[in-house]
């Protein structure tokens, strides 16, 4: 499904991946541990298009096609789909306004007509109830005033939406309590399918008592550093990152 | 001081001759008109040293005057009326000006709204109509060239009295017909008695190519306890250099919401002159400009706090597009007897691309000394984080930049009351946002 080969990417002189290799496969959720500062946003950015980064070598295969060569919404309409650190707030665009045109936008891009308005509220609907996402919310401007909790419902009810065959999560728990973290959680977990992958960016072990992954990956100093299957989170939990800064400084 | 007024532009001689032709033929008070042209003809054409034309040089950009225009014979207004569209979704009263001239056929006079009289100008000029001396009830507002000019030169026009609550709003539908480019003066008096409301909509429109020159005056007196809403709508021409002048006097514990949107003409300069002269009252001025090409559009604003305990809220956003210029100039007056007075002025600006320019202008004049304002400018582009992110959602740039536009004009638009009228804002800005992509 997914396919990173020797990824080397810079912004403003500073190199910050530094030929990264990894591969998500079909049906898999693959996470991605590391401390602070070891590349994992960045990574995430890559892929879904941020224009600031360079890319000095390397390439990203999503089915075979080249990501590099697209921009962000086309990349969007071949299926990735970025779930952000920090939902951005955007006043004045309504939440509703801004799913059906994310929606159209893509179905145009694939070829497809555009959603009537019933049909679009009904899925809307079916989608915010999964979430425990209230109507009053859908009726507010995109993500404003929203608290740190209902931002990222928003992300999860985007994503349900859209129907992306590749998921990036960036440290969706951050800033979630846990009855947050439990309904986004199984809001991820009602979208796991055998045609989907997941990327699951995360600094902790505990997103991943609820969205158990398949594989562990460690990053480091920007690249994969060790890779191994659920176990390896425990570990890290248990010991920290220390042994990989170790390693570097050997 | 050296004199720089010597030496006259082809602009001013013409327009000294053009008042020579028409000064007998135009309905009213000779001498009042010449007395204004006599004041505008003193300074001329206001150019960049003046400072309130600093950034909109009317003696470099006015380089030719178009003849004033005639009145239409009734199958060339109706033909131009058919081919307006401005909040054509409104249901309204319909006041028609072809070519600056009242089309009173297209007035039911007998079945007008209750609540509503209106007084054709031309014969109120002519009988010496004694709402005329309603005219001008913002004195200050006579001392600019512009205003001096209309007065001059005012051919037509309605005088139009609201008494109790108005459901229906009223259009003031000012339409310039196909043809070769035509200067008009036209000026409307508004009397909302105390405790009326009404929903005065206005729209300007006229075709592309033509140079016209359009100088309309809009005079309000709302009384004490009124509800004035006036959207105004500028979709002339690109090719048409208008100037326009709203005078407001507004009474005790009144609310009065204005905007003026700009989607039109080559070259255009709105001017709010209002006075807050009664306690507790609420203003709004707002404005939303689209400006593209080499456009050039000023929003000048004079606000007078007269009065103990009034607030007023300016919010003025202009998109800039390619290489054109916004202009506003904004200020708040607060004499020492207007205390606790809340005044709170915004402009902001959206650059597109390099080449576009904007000229912030903010300024309070400030006696009191128990009051709270502010005012603020900003200039900016749009914020590449939110086009990412909309982008990241499937969202082709140019449409990601649509919407952050759509919701950057939205937030002066919103205070629209009228939803029908509203709806009509909104569909104009899709209009100028389609048209750019």
């Amino acid at each position: 499904m997914l396919e990173i080969k020797n990824l080397v990417v810079q912004i403003e002189d500073k190199r910050i991946l530094n030929g990264l290799n990894l591969t998500v496969n079909k049906g898999e959720v693959a996470a991605i541990m590391g401390p602070n500062g070891s590349g994992k946003s960045t990574l995430s950015y890559v892929i879904a298009g941020k224009e600031d980064y360079e890319v000095l070598d390397g390439e990203i295969l999503l089915d075979g096609q080249n990501l590099l060569e697209m921009e962000a919404d086309q990349r969007a309409a071949a299926g990735v789909f970025l779930a952000f650190q920090y939902p951005l707030e955007i006043p004045g665009v309504g939440s509703m306004t801004f799913l059906k045109a994310a929606m159209n936008a893509q179905r145009k891009a694939r070829g497809e007509d555009e959603l009537t308005t019933p049909e679009f509220i009904k899925q809307v609907n079916a989608a915010a109830a999964q979430l425990e996402i209230p109507k009053d919310m859908l009726k507010r401007a995109l993500n404003v005033g929203f608290s740190g909790g209902e931002k990222k419902r928003m992300e999860i009810l985007q994503m349900a939406l859209l129907q992306p065959s590749f998921c990036i999560l960036d440290e969706t728990d951050s800033g979630l309590d846990i009855d947050a973290l439990r309904i986004v959680s199984e809001g991820v977990n009602a979208l796991r399918s055998p045609d989907r992958a997941f990327l699951v960016i995360t600094h902790y072990q505990r997103l991943l008592n609820h969205i158990v992954p398949d594989t562990v990956h460690v990053m480091h100093g920007g690249r994969i550093v060790r890779s191994g299957g659920k176990e390896l989170a425990l570990e890290l939990e248990a010991n920290g990152y220390a042994d990989y800064r170790e390693s570097e400084a050997a | 001081m050296a004199d720089v007024t010597l030496m006259k532009t082809p602009a001013e001689t013409a327009l000294v001759q053009a008042f020579e032709n028409a000064r007998t033929m135009l309905p009213g008070n000779a001498e009042s008109r010449a007395q204004a042209f006599e004041q505008f003809n003193a300074r001329g054409l206001p150019h960049r040293r003046v400072e309130e034309f600093k950034y909109t040089d009317l003696r470099a950009l006015l380089r030719e005057v178009a003849p004033f225009a005639g009145v239409p014979t009734a199958e060339e207004a109706k033909a131009a009326l058919g081919g307006s569209k401005a909040f054509a979704n409104v249901a309204a009263l319909q006041v028609p000006f072809v070519n600056g001239h009242f089309v009173r056929e297209a007035v039911d006079f007998a079945n007008l709204p209750e609540g509503i009289e209106i007084v054709p100008l031309r014969e109120a000029l002519a009988s010496g109509h004694e709402w005329l001396a309603k005219l001008s009830p913002v004195p200050w507002a006579s001392d600019n060239p512009v205003y001096q000019l209309n007065t001059s030169f005012m051919a037509d026009g309605v005088m139009i009295r609201v008494a109790g609550s108005v459901e229906t709003p009223v259009h003031l539908r000012f339409v310039t017909a196909a043809g070769s480019a035509v200067a008009t003066a036209t000026r409307v008096l508004v009397v909302v008695e105390n405790d009326a409301s009404v929903t005065l909509l206005e729209s300007h429109e006229s075709g592309d190519g033509a140079n016209h020159q359009p100088n309309d005056v809009v005079e309000m007196i709302a009384g004490d306890r009124t509800n004035v809403q006036h959207v105004r709508l500028n979709a002339e021409g690109d090719k048409a250099l208008a100037l326009s002048t709203l005078a407001a006097k507004i009474g005790a514990e009144a609310n009065f919401n204005s905007i003026n949107v700009v989607a039109g003409s080559a070259t255009s300069r709105h001017q709010v002159y209002a006075i807050l002269n009664g306690e507790n009252t609420n203003l709004r001025v707002n404005g939303a400009t689209m400006l593209k090409g080499t456009q050039h559009s000023d929003s000048t604003l004079v606000v007078e706090h007269n009065a103990l305990h009034c607030e007023s809220r300016e919010l003025f956003k202009t998109v800039i597009d390619n290489e054109a210029t916004g202009v506003f100039q904004g200020k708040i007056i607060v004499p020492h007897h207007a205390q606790k007075t809340d005044g709170r002025m915004m402009s902001a600006a959206l650059l597109l691309e390099e080449g576009g320019s904007m000229n912030n202008k903010p300024e309070l004049e400030i006696f009191a000394d128990d009051v709270q304002c502010a005012h603020g400018a900003t200039c900016g582009q749009l914020d590449e984080d939110l086009l990412f992110y909309l982008m990241a959602r499937g969202l082709p740039k140019k449409e990601a930049e649509s919407l952050l536009v759509q919701a950057f004009l939205g937030e002066s638009i919103e205070f629209v009351e009228n939803e029908d009228a509203r709806e009509a804002l909104v569909a104009t800005v899709e209009g100028w946002l389609k048209a750019r992509s």
